[in-house]
């Protein structure tokens, strides 16, 4: 299978398309938290329980309500191999800990990706909407629909005072987790990244790398999502986000202007030579492919590189993840193999564009 | 800040060592303070700074003597579930929905803590929304139904009664 056709397969919407702001929001996701009543959460339970929350949910799934809202596939972990899993994890399909749940995890997934349905992982369900670009309220309309459709079938835990009862007491009453991945490398440039994010941690907000909690940010990768869920409407919520991811991107326009106009050289520099390596080079890790991905999709925003996809960064920080590689590979690689073939898969997509350095 | 060893990659580790009242600053990439190793070993074993640490410290410092609510016998298990307060402060996840309503006295303290009220406002679902609203009316009833036989006005005792066994019986659906 050649590589187009590959990507055209493999890659989700959220991967291929554009939206609002998608120079600096690489993607807006919403994610919902939801347990059943009468049920234990997933910490505490047994096989039958786990059983009897997958049947429920995939009835749900297949009821005529929530076929309104798209084309679902039912999957149980166990019938995925750990690789499949993994592949999930880093198209951010699911999360790695529904990867490990291999005995009582399950995915509902649209056919486009953009909706998935986790079940069993912490909560009983987590529906997680994933858009391209900055488009908090849609993901958000799309994620509630979904959760209207599936409550017609089951019956959540819902408390008068707490809201949605979620497993751990961060994620109770909205049970809502909304966030934005952010390309900021003009703020990290410039040295400006730090004093920004200590400040969007002060207005309640979490800023995390982009695999989501515990993971570090690489390649001027970053994401903020909010931290309350209890006490405000999710409006509210997406709301105060939204002002200050708006705000973010005012400051790395700034940033970037800031660069092209007192560092040009250095700028294209930095850019032209990190195309060169990805072009060229023979072995690339993971940490710094990222990073000069990084690069050149600045020097497209910014005009320094003509004729580079501008989804190459969000396109290739997937297909170069270990899973992804193997999957394209089809092959179990070792991780010095990996950076070889990375190298490799890189060259590759480079070529499909007919790339001009200015 | 680049390493300042390899001089390559962006430097994200800062240490800072005071050393007889001088202090000094050190900034390395991840690569090469793996290498440097000798003052990372602390941060390495068991990562105490996770998120569930953090959380459970929250709530130990709530369960400490002279800051729980004085007065207040919080049960000690959940007894749909089994779970203990002792054992939700260590993992930091509760067993099933109802440890909320178990807990709920050792709660608003740590919701005030890591939320922003101790209160919903957000979205209420269509089914389970109604079950609320309906337990809320028979509560509404049943206080009504109390007050009208006080009042010796029987009738309308009556009326409320069937009330109260309409919806309990919807309830029990």
């Amino acid at each position: 299978m050649s590589l187009s056709d590959f990507l055209q397969r493999a890659t989700s919407r959220w991967m291929k398309d554009g939206g609002p702001e998608d120079d600096i929001i690489l993607t807006s996701r919403i994610r919902i938290a939801r347990n059943l009543q009468g049920l234990p959460f997933p910490i505490l339970q047994t096989d039958t329980h786990a059983d009897e929350v997958i049947r429920a949910v995939q009835e749900a799934v297949a009821a005529e309500a929530v076929a309104k809202v798209g084309k679902f596939e039912f999957i149980r972990c166990a019938s995925l191999s750990p690789l499949d899993r993994q592949v999930f994890v880093e198209k951010h399909l699911i999360s790695p800990d529904l990867a490990e749940a291999e005995k009582h995890g399950a995915i509902a997934l649209r056919d486009d990706e953009a909706i998935s349905i986790m079940v069993n992982e912490e909560d009983h369900l987590r529906i997680q909407c994933i858009m391209p670009g900055l488009r908090l309220e849609d993901a958000w309309h799309l994620a509630s629909a979904v959760d209207d459709a599936l409550e017609q079938s089951l019956l959540y835990a819902f408390h008068e005072k707490f809201g949605y009862l979620t497993a751990c007491p961060t994620n109770v009453g909205t049970g809502i987790r909304a966030s934005v991945m952010m390309h900021l490398p003009g703020l990290v440039l410039s040295g400006n990244i730090q004093r920004m994010l200590t400040a969007v941690s002060h207005v309640g907000l979490a800023v995390r790398g982009m695999y989501g909690e515990g993971t570090e940010s690489n390649g001027s990768l970053f994401q903020v999502s909010n931290q309350v869920t209890l006490g405000e409407t999710e409006e509210e919520i997406i709301g105060n986000l939204s002002s200050v991811v708006h705000q973010l991107i005012d400051h790395e326009r700034a940033a970037r202007k800031a660069l092209l106009q007192e560092n040009r050289e250095a700028l294209e520099d930095r850019v032209c030579r990190s195309f060169g390596i990805l072009a060229y080079a023979r072995r690339m890790d993971s940490r710094e492919t990222l990073q000069r991905l990084s690069d050149v999709r600045l020097g497209i925003d910014l005009g320094i590189l003509k004729g580079v996809s501008s989804g190459i960064l969000k396109e290739l920080m997937v297909m170069t993840q270990p899973a992804f590689l193997q999957k394209y590979f089809h092959e179990e690689l070792a991780p010095g193999e990996r950076d070889i073939r990375r190298a490799m898969l890189v060259r590759e997509r480079l070529r499909l564009d007919d790339t001009e350095v200015r | 800040m680049l390493c300042q060893k390899c001089h390559e990659r962006q430097a994200n580790v800062h240490v800072n060592k005071i050393v007889g009242g001088k202090m000094s600053a050190t900034h390395l990439c991840e690569q090469c303070a793996k290498e440097n190793g000798d003052f990372l070993t602390q941060f390495a074993a068991g990562n105490p700074f996770d998120f569930n640490h953090l959380l459970s410290g929250l709530l130990n410092m709530e369960s400490s003597p002279g800051v729980s609510p004085p007065g207040v016998v919080a049960p000690a298990q959940c007894s749909t579930c089994g779970m203990t307060y002792g054992q939700f402060t260590k993992i930091g996840r509760f067993g099933c929905p109802d440890c909320y309503d178990h807990f709920a006295v050792r709660l608003d303290p740590l919701l005030r803590r890591i939320q922003s009220s101790t209160t919903h406002t957000g979205k209420v679902p269509a089914k389970s929304g109604e079950r609320v609203k309906q337990r809320k009316t028979l509560e509404q009833f049943r206080r009504e139904m109390q007050e009208a036989i006080a009042s010796e006005q029987f009738e309308r005792a009556a009326e409320l009664r069937d009330k109260i066994r309409e919806l309990e019986t919807q309830l029990s659906e």
